[in-house]
């Protein structure tokens, strides 16, 4: 039994090192991981004044904040609607599906379909196909929860005079709220995260490119401490998101 | 209104988002495989053919697929070595504590890929951290080529799975009757025996589905071959790739696709077939 837990602890030493190292060198005044130069915050002033990254920065924001709020309310329609009707295989199969297909795969379909249709590749296409992934997440946390949800209440509500739509806002919405959110959080982390398909459905120019193409573009040419800081922000913003969707959801996090 | 239609009407947009972004798309991969590129990129409507499939086939890709399919396995065997005791640790440890040590550990497979295989190049790169601390003690005096290899390749894609690996296998462990185990103990064999001839084979569904997802991501990965591997060999992501970003040869990009996405069906299947047959077993025993 000491054996494992000591194997446990390793294994989480060699999950969180090398994050680790990555924040602290941040904040090194001379970015070598050599030397340290005592802290600073001069590469996260270099962060602030690229434009470039900022740039990005920003349309990873508007592409989340778009595809979480349209997958947010597909995602969570789907789940009541599948979690009231009769099992089917081939419907479980297309809502599982986007969480297994190789993320390449979709990537080069939704090039094609994009292409082939004439839309115009921009921020919007990426939206649109980060929504497929996102919808199929929000969905399977909104299912876990009415799974213990207690039909009966929609029933004495209804029973009550309430119309359908009150019901909704005023029972089920309330107690499925927590689950839904942290969906929403999840689908928000997923989409800012989110490369290979952004990086394919985004056509040509800085105009479309989102924070993980900027840190590809970037990581590509190799270490530098600005990297380091960026890197530092992200993952921060990562870890909060999830720690509040767990919480939100009581422990959970869905397998990917 | 009809409950019938109005559950219906809730999944419809849903549904029909998946339908026209995922169904379609996928079976426009699979019909672009049936046509000649373009002069200009682009496909050929006109020219239907059959080539892309038999030069999908081509031993020169065949040996990529190989060559992919290795370090894919290497790494899928290495991450449930790896996943499989932290997973037995978190299962066997307090109930309550249980939950959090799961977080902890799944928590960076939902954080950005990017930057967890760019720590890796802070790490290994010949004045990163680990060489210049080899050298700063002396033990080397030439740095280390330790990025830009396959094993770097391969060590990026445990790093980057293994949490999905203990995730599996915990969700099979978790399943588990504990009585099992106990009833072996009572019966003489010892916790070596037990685990390699009760636990083990029963938490088997856990560990192929694990493995079949490492497997199948690894081998469709392009960014950590590309950032990792330098770009020196490639694998099965790296040709598809190529195919759609530089060649601009789609039909034969897609060709590939479907081998990938044909290689990946076969594995679940061949995965939900022995987890039946698993329980099969269970139920009879």
């Amino acid at each position: 039994m000491r054996a494992l837990n000591c194997w446990l602890i390793a294994v989480y030493g060699f999950l969180y090192l090398p994050i680790a190292v990555l924040m602290v060198l941040s904040f090194n005044r001379t970015g070598m991981p050599t030397a340290w130069g005592g802290f600073s915050l001069e590469w996260y002033g270099k962060l602030v004044e690229n434009p470039k990254i900022i740039g990005a920065a920003w349309n990873s924001l508007v592409v989340a904040v778009w595809a979480t709020a349209i997958s947010s309310v597909l995602g969570t329609l789907l789940a009541l609607g599948v979690e009231r009707s009769r099992p089917s295989a081939s419907r479980e199969a297309l809502l599982f599906a986007p969480m297994i297909v190789p993320d390449i795969v979709l990537a080069i379909a939704l090039l094609s379909f994009f292409t082939l249709i004439k839309f115009t590749l921009g921020l919007r296409s990426i939206v649109m196909a980060h929504v497929v992934f996102n919808l199929a997440f929000v969905c399977a946390v909104v299912r876990a929860r009415l799974k213990s949800y207690d039909w009966s209440l929609n029933e004495a509500s209804r029973d009550l005079g309430a119309t359908a739509f009150t019901t909704f806002f005023r029972i089920t919405l309330p107690l499925i709220g927590p689950s839904v959110l942290a969906g929403a959080l999840l689908a928000f982390t997923l989409s800012i995260d989110e490369f290979i398909i952004a990086y394919f459905t985004a056509g040509a120019g800085q105009s479309s490119t989102t924070l993980p193409m900027q840190i590809y573009a970037m990581i590509r040419f190799g270490v530098t401490p600005e990297i380091n800081a960026m890197a530092t922000v992200v993952m921060g913003v990562s870890f909060v998101m999830l720690f509040a969707a767990q919480r939100l959801n009581k422990g959970r996090l869905p397998g990917a | 209104m009809n409950s019938r239609y109005a559950t219906w009407l809730l999944m419809l947009p849903g549904l029909l988002w998946l339908g026209l972004l995922l169904v379609v798309p996928c079976l426009l991969v699979f019909a672009l495989i049936f046509f000649e590129r373009g002069i200009y990129g682009g496909i050929d409507w006109q020219a239907p053919t059959f080539e892309n499939v038999t030069r999908a086939f081509d031993p020169l890709y065949l040996a990529i697929f190989l060559d992919s399919g290795i370090i894919a396995g290497i790494a899928t065997l290495i991450a449930l070595l790896v996943g499989y005791p932290a997973a037995y640790a978190i299962a066997k440890s307090p109930a309550s504590r249980q939950t959090a040590l799961l977080f902890l550990a799944i928590l960076p497979f939902w954080t950005n890929y990017l930057i967890r295989t760019y720590a890796w190049i802070v790490l290994l790169n010949p004045v990163g951290l680990i060489n210049s601390l080899l050298m700063g003690l002396g033990l080397r005096s030439q740095p280390l080529a330790l990025l830009y290899n396959k094993p770097a390749v391969v060590l990026g894609l445990v790093y980057s799975y293994t949490p999905f690996v203990i995730l599996a296998i915990y969700s099979a462990l978790q399943r588990l009757d504990p009585s099992y185990g106990e009833a072996s103990r009572d019966l003489g064999a010892s916790a070596f025996q037990t685990f390699l001839r009760i636990t083990l084979p029963l938490t088997a569904p856990g560990v192929a589905a694990g493995g079949v997802f490492v497997f199948v991501l690894s081998i469709g990965n392009f960014v950590t071959p590309d950032l990792l591997g330098g770009g020196k060999f490639q694998m099965v992501g790296n040709l598809i790739y190529d195919q759609f970003l530089s060649a601009r040869d789609w039909p034969f990009g897609a060709a590939l696709s479907a081998l990938l996405i044909g290689l990946m069906m076969l594995l679940l299947f061949a995965q939900a077939i022995a987890s039946l047959r698993a329980r099969g077993d269970h139920a009879r025993a």
